[in-house]
């Protein structure tokens, strides 16, 4: 297996192959994220809906994929704190009786794995996609499970990654897998 | 020579029974877990899979000493603990737990995240509880995990990784999550009903479910599975409905059936998801019909468990494998009239039958879907 294109994403910076993609003073992700997208031009007004966690790997992710076809290529994605960050502000919704307002639209987030639905759509990738929560960032562990999708046939690139956010506190680290 | 994977042992804990044996009566009696609960304060009570509080601290205080777990906690335990106490935990096994939301009802008016909620922590709890020596994987990816957690394993032991591995599997209720669904109108007013002309939405249930998994049988085994093909297509439709067409679906249950080698024609069962939403359903009916799966007999174990997220899957296929042991198909409840656009077999009534590949599949939020073939050794 070979490691083909890496982009990093922390301390307000984007960083593709070494390479500092975009960079901003802003600390806070959601102004972090929107100024991404716009220097970025990505044009993808979906992208505006997307709760905090599916931004992060949405952009790393963006990086990489850019508008080559990856039909074949599955997603294996992993991080820490789920998707905490959106239940932690659902809960809010429903934390009083007086001042109760669960939303659809924030609850579906609740789920780590909708950040990688939210990758397969804008890339049309019907294919082969895990999500892992781990105590800390483990490449083995997402390599061993990759390769063995590799080794079956079932895909013929692996978008690999862990993406980590929680409130303030945010990493990328998402790579491309090739046989 | 690839390797070969069996499961050799399960156990489940939900409303209609604490083991698999109890559970198997329950529904051979065609009872059903799913009954009214008030669950959120000030609204009115939802139809609701619920596990009886009372008996669970009961069961529990009969098995254990420690007292410093959660309600979720002590289901996992409770359906891991005869599985341990038979198959021995070395450094090559591996423990996967599946589950949609974990501890979350842990979350109700803090300010702070308590650690509790994180899946790796609950995870790890367990482990530690049992003397696991790897580190715990968690597969979280919606209503798929319990179907996947399998496909993991399966993975992993291929791959040399590890020489066994113990999965599990659960989801509890919870105002969370029941607030998320009916927010999306998704619940059904009575017992639900897949599949069905009237059916009108889904019921929330929970459950705990464990396997063990392994790549070398013993002599002692009273049963095995092999694991013979699995695959988790999205659909990359939508992140909340499912695909019209079934794509993820086909292309998992296709993925899944050519690596098991196994001829469509086959398959003798199909333990579907059925959640008994409209959309649902009808993906799935398009996606069994695009396979010319139609005419297998087919059920889905909601009108008796309701909708355990993460754990269904899990407990779905041990019902799968305790119905192919015991040579009788389970009806789907509550189905009377077709509600789907295309045709399905779908199981009316307690049958006879020999069941040997067994097909079980799942579908979810985020555009997911996984398929897994089981065959009856």
């Amino acid at each position: 297996m070979k490691k083909t294109d890496i982009c990093t994403i922390e301390h307000s910076k984007i960083v593709l192959n070494n390479d500092i993609i975009f960079e901003t003073p802003t600390e806070n992700f959601s102004d972090f994220a929107k100024e991404a997208y716009k220097n970025l031009e990505l044009n993808y007004p979906k992208f505006h809906k997307m709760d905090n966690l599916s931004k992060l790997a949405f952009l790393a992710s963006e990086m990489i994929l850019k508008d080559e076809d990856h039909s074949r290529t599955a997603l294996v994605f992993a991080n820490r704190s789920s998707s905490l960050d959106t239940d932690f502000k659902y809960q809010e919704s429903i934390n009083s009786q007086e001042n109760y307002f669960p939303s659809p639209a924030v609850f579906v987030y609740t789920l780590p794995n909708i950040c990688v639905g939210e990758i397969s759509i804008k890339h049309k990738l019907q294919t082969e996609n895990a999500f892992f929560v781990l105590d800390e960032f483990d490449e083995e562990f997402l390599n061993n499970y990759s390769e063995q999708i590799l080794q079956s046939g079932k895909a013929e690139k692996v978008l690999c990654g862990w993406v980590e956010l929680y409130q303030e506190s945010y990493n990328a680290f998402v790579y491309l897998l090739n046989k | 020579m690839r390797k070969e994977i069996y499961i050799t042992d399960y156990n489940c804990v939900t409303p209609l029974g604490f083991d698999v044996s109890s559970n198997w009566n329950a529904l051979l009696e065609g009872k059903s877990g799913v009954a009214l609960h008030k669950i959120i304060e000030n609204q009115e009570p939802f139809y609701a899979s619920m596990v009886d509080s009372e008996k669970l601290n009961e069961e529990f205080n009969k098995n254990f000493d420690n007292q410093n777990f959660t309600r979720l906690e002590k289901m996992f335990l409770l359906s891991l603990k005869p599985l341990v106490e038979k198959h021995q935990i070395s450094d090559e096994t591996a423990f996967i737990l599946s589950t949609t939301k974990g501890n979350i009802s842990l979350l109700k008016n803090q300010k702070t995240l308590p650690e509790g909620v994180f899946l790796s922590s609950l995870a790890q709890k367990i482990a530690d509880f049992f003397g696991f020596k790897i580190k715990p994987i968690v597969v979280s990816n919606a209503c798929v995990s319990g179907v996947m957690a399998i496909a993991v394993a399966k993975n992993m032991i291929v791959a040399g990784k590890y020489k066994d591995a113990f999965v599990i599997a659960g989801d509890e209720i919870s105002e969370f999550v029941i607030s998320g669904f009916n927010s999306f109108q998704a619940i059904g007013t009575e017992i639900c009903k897949p599949y069905d002309k009237n059916r009108d939405g889904i019921n929330i249930g929970e459950a705990t479910a464990a396997v063990y998994i392994t790549s070398e049988l013993n002599q002692n085994e009273k049963f095995s599975f092999k694991v013979l093909g699995d695959s988790a297509i999205n659909d990359a439709n939508h992140i909340s409905g499912p695909s019209r067409t079934g794509d993820g679906l086909f292309a998992s249950i296709k993925n899944a059936i050519t690596e098991a080698k196994v001829p469509v024609g086959k398959i003798d069962f199909i333990s579907a998801h059925g959640t008994a939403t409209i959309y649902n359903d009808e993906m799935e009916a398009i996606a069994f019909n695009r396979m010319e799966l139609q005419n297998v007999p087919l059920n889905s174990m909601k009108g008796y468990y309701g909708h355990c997220l993460g754990a269904s899957g899990l407990l779905e296929n041990i019902i799968s494998m305790e119905s192919a042991l015991n040579n009788t198909l389970i009806p789907s409840k509550n189905f009377e009239e077709t509600g789907t656009s295309q045709p399905l077999n779908i199981i009316k009534e307690n049958q006879p039958a020999e069941i040997k590949y067994i097909l079980k599949t799942a579908s979810g939020f985020g555009g997911c879907n996984a398929a897994i073939v089981l065959e009856k050794c």
